[in-house]
């Protein structure tokens, strides 16, 4: 049912989007949005992503915030209510997904797995937003879109993370989330209102990205990927631990196939009936085989990890070249 | 009347009101909405963080605005970010008309001098005019009084994120489809040196004209151009040398312990789908 589906949907290039376009107002609002929540503690921000969709592009032309505390307040009223009233001054009304902060880019996880899950199977085309405040404060845009691949969504569907399963579906920590190519695009007045701004703003800020004094976000990125790897080495071994047990177990049973034949040849010779097979499997249940779903999200965490880094490293040596030519210069 | 304020917005305001003058209605021919922001942070001085439009009707004659609709979504608001409070309108187009002055009181009862932000999104004279104003009542005592709308100065200001945010949407005003790419890490510092060297360039010639007498000397670049030269870290050649090589052999040693643990990550996966698929 769910091929047949996915079929249809690659027929038709629904569901299917191949780019984001975010105009400048969403982009403003979820910066604002991320920073003030980002100041006082260190939770994430999330909010609702408004826009339509126009053949494989996405746009985004809005976006609103969720509410801080979401105990005492019903999200979906608050939803349901921001939207209509939004409707109203003839802003897009059709959610299409939502953004989240992050923060130096540990956003892999369940959650980001379970609620972009329900998103793309309630809208397909829904992508998520990934902002990291704290890469943004230091010069760098960091902003990207991301989706569920199909196959991961019919495996989240199954909620069958075997290996069988996975190997099935060729599904690995690379094909979990694709990223989707994202643009900028402003309006002509919002490009008459930048001009203004440009006058008004203070020129020499925003240069922070030159900073030659690199070691301290190294540090905390290597803190954070060293965390991951031991998470996956932990993971590693209890995979190993079912591997191992899964072997003996096979041994055991090989064993005592062995030994029952042994006996039914015996048996046979003597003209008894052989002995049932049935209880050999009541005696060696097979192990359940161990779902690999915390496994692909570290990977997956680790590997865009490892990717930050070298972008960071890259960077940075262009700016020490940088530095160096101008010493010689001087 | 605290004639002295000064009105300091976040470059989110303005885009909002520029984008829901683009989404007005086909018949109308501004739009209005509730500035929300905080009032006292720094003396004298507004902080207008966000805002939103309110739907209203005008005609030449009189002005319909949905207050309700205002009331609820500050509700909404204030779920999100309870420090946000109103503290003024704002409306489109380059002047005050007699309908602001009717929604002018109307905020008047809300918030105690509440502050009206004017963009002109019609782009009389060319360019964007922003304007802020508050009012005062004016006249002789004893006769009805009237109320005067005073400038008070407007300025930017923004979050360091907002500063990147602004930086990198201004590159789509040089390109016709009006849209951004965004760059790698690496882009942006080619990009920075690119613009580094053209300042440098502009300053080298501007140095050389005044040695050889073709500019009068300016007593203020002068000085600013010593600060800068004083704040250049004094460093050896060899010290320089010194950190240089060992940022960048961190650096390497970080590159390739990354692109290590990549390759490991990979190859773990697929043995372990290997081994559990036998």
């Amino acid at each position: 049912m769910s091929t047949a589906r996915n079929k249809r949907e690659s027929d038709t290039g629904r569901g299917n989007i191949n780019s984001v376009q975010l105009e400048g107002l969403a982009l403003m609002k979820i910066i604002k949005h991320c920073h003030e929540e980002g100041a006082g503690n260190t939770e994430v921000a999330q909010g609702v992503l408004l826009g339509l969709v126009v053949d494989e592009k996405l746009e985004i032309t809005n976006c609103f915030p969720f509410p801080r505390h979401a105990d005492d307040v019903d999200e979906e009223d608050y939803q349901l209510e921001m939207m209509r009233h939004l409707r109203k001054v003839n802003v897009d009304h059709l959610s299409v997904g939502w953004y989240q902060s992050t923060q130096l880019g540990n956003f892999i996880t369940t959650q980001l797995l379970d609620s972009q899950f329900s998103y793309q199977t309630s809208i397909e085309e829904s992508v998520v937003l990934i902002y990291d405040p704290i890469k943004t404060a230091r010069g760098f845009l960091s902003m990207k879109a991301y989706r569920l691949t199909p196959e991961a969504i019919s495996t989240v569907q199954e909620r069958d993370y075997t290996p069988e399963a996975l190997k099935k579906m060729r599904l690995g920590f690379e094909t979990l989330f694709q990223e989707i190519k994202l643009v900028i695009k402003n309006s002509h007045l919002v490009n008459t209102l930048l001009c203004e701004l440009y006058e008004m703003m203070p020129g020499s800020e925003g240069k922070q990205f030159l900073d030659l004094g690199t070691m301290s976000t190294l540090d905390r990125q290597l803190r954070c990927l060293m965390e991951y790897v031991d998470d996956l080495s932990q993971e590693a071994n209890k995979f190993n631990n079912f591997q191992r047990q899964n072997a003996k177990q096979l041994q055991d049973k090989h064993k005592f196939m062995q030994k029952r034949a042994a006996e039914n040849a015996q048996r046979q010779s003597r003209g008894e009936p052989p002995l049932p097979e049935e209880d050999v499997s009541k005696q060696f249940k097979p192990i359940a085989p161990l779902p690999r779903l915390d496994a692909m999200i570290t990977s997956g965490q680790i590997s865009n990890y490892c990717k930050q880094i070298s972008q960071f490293c890259s960077q940075s040596l262009g700016k020490l070249y940088v530095a160096k030519a101008l010493q010689d210069k001087k | 009347m605290a004639l002295n304020l000064v009105a300091k917005v976040h470059p989110v305001v303005f885009f909002t009101i520029v984008d829901s003058y683009e989404r007005r209605n086909p018949d109308a021919h501004r739009v209005i909405g509730t500035l929300l922001g905080t009032i006292g942070v720094d003396k004298g001085a507004v902080e207008i963080t966000n805002c939103f439009c309110v739907p209203h009707n005008e005609s030449k004659e009189e002005v319909a605005v949905e207050l309700d609709f205002a009331k609820d979504m500050y509700e909404l608001h204030r779920k999100v970010n309870p420090g946000e409070v109103i503290v003024g309108w704002w409306a489109t187009g380059h002047e005050i008309t007699d309908h602001s002055l009717l929604i002018h009181d109307y905020y008047s009862r809300i918030t105690t001098s509440p502050i009206h932000l004017t963009v002109d999104t019609t782009l009389h004279g060319g360019r964007m005019n922003i304007k802020g104003y508050v009012s005062a009542s004016m006249g002789v005592p004893g006769r009805t009084p009237g109320t005067m709308f005073a400038p008070i100065p407007v300025e930017v200001i923004s979050y360091a994120p907002e500063i990147v945010g602004t930086s990198v949407t201004q590159k789509s005003k040089y390109i016709r489809q009006r849209i951004v790419e965004p760059t790698t890490d690496l882009h942006q510092i080619f990009e920075a040196t690119q613009n580094m060297e053209t300042t440098l360039d502009a300053l080298i010639s501007y140095v050389d004209d005044v040695l050889s007498g073709k500019v009068t000397a300016d007593n203020y670049i002068g000085r600013e151009l010593t600060k800068m030269v004083n704040q250049v870290p004094k460093m050896s050649a060899h010290e320089f040398e010194e950190m240089l090589n060992t940022n960048m052999k961190d650096l390497l040693m970080v590159i390739y312990l990354s692109q290590l643990t990549k390759v490991n990550v990979s190859l773990n996966e697929k043995l372990t789908m290997l081994v559990a698929t036998q």
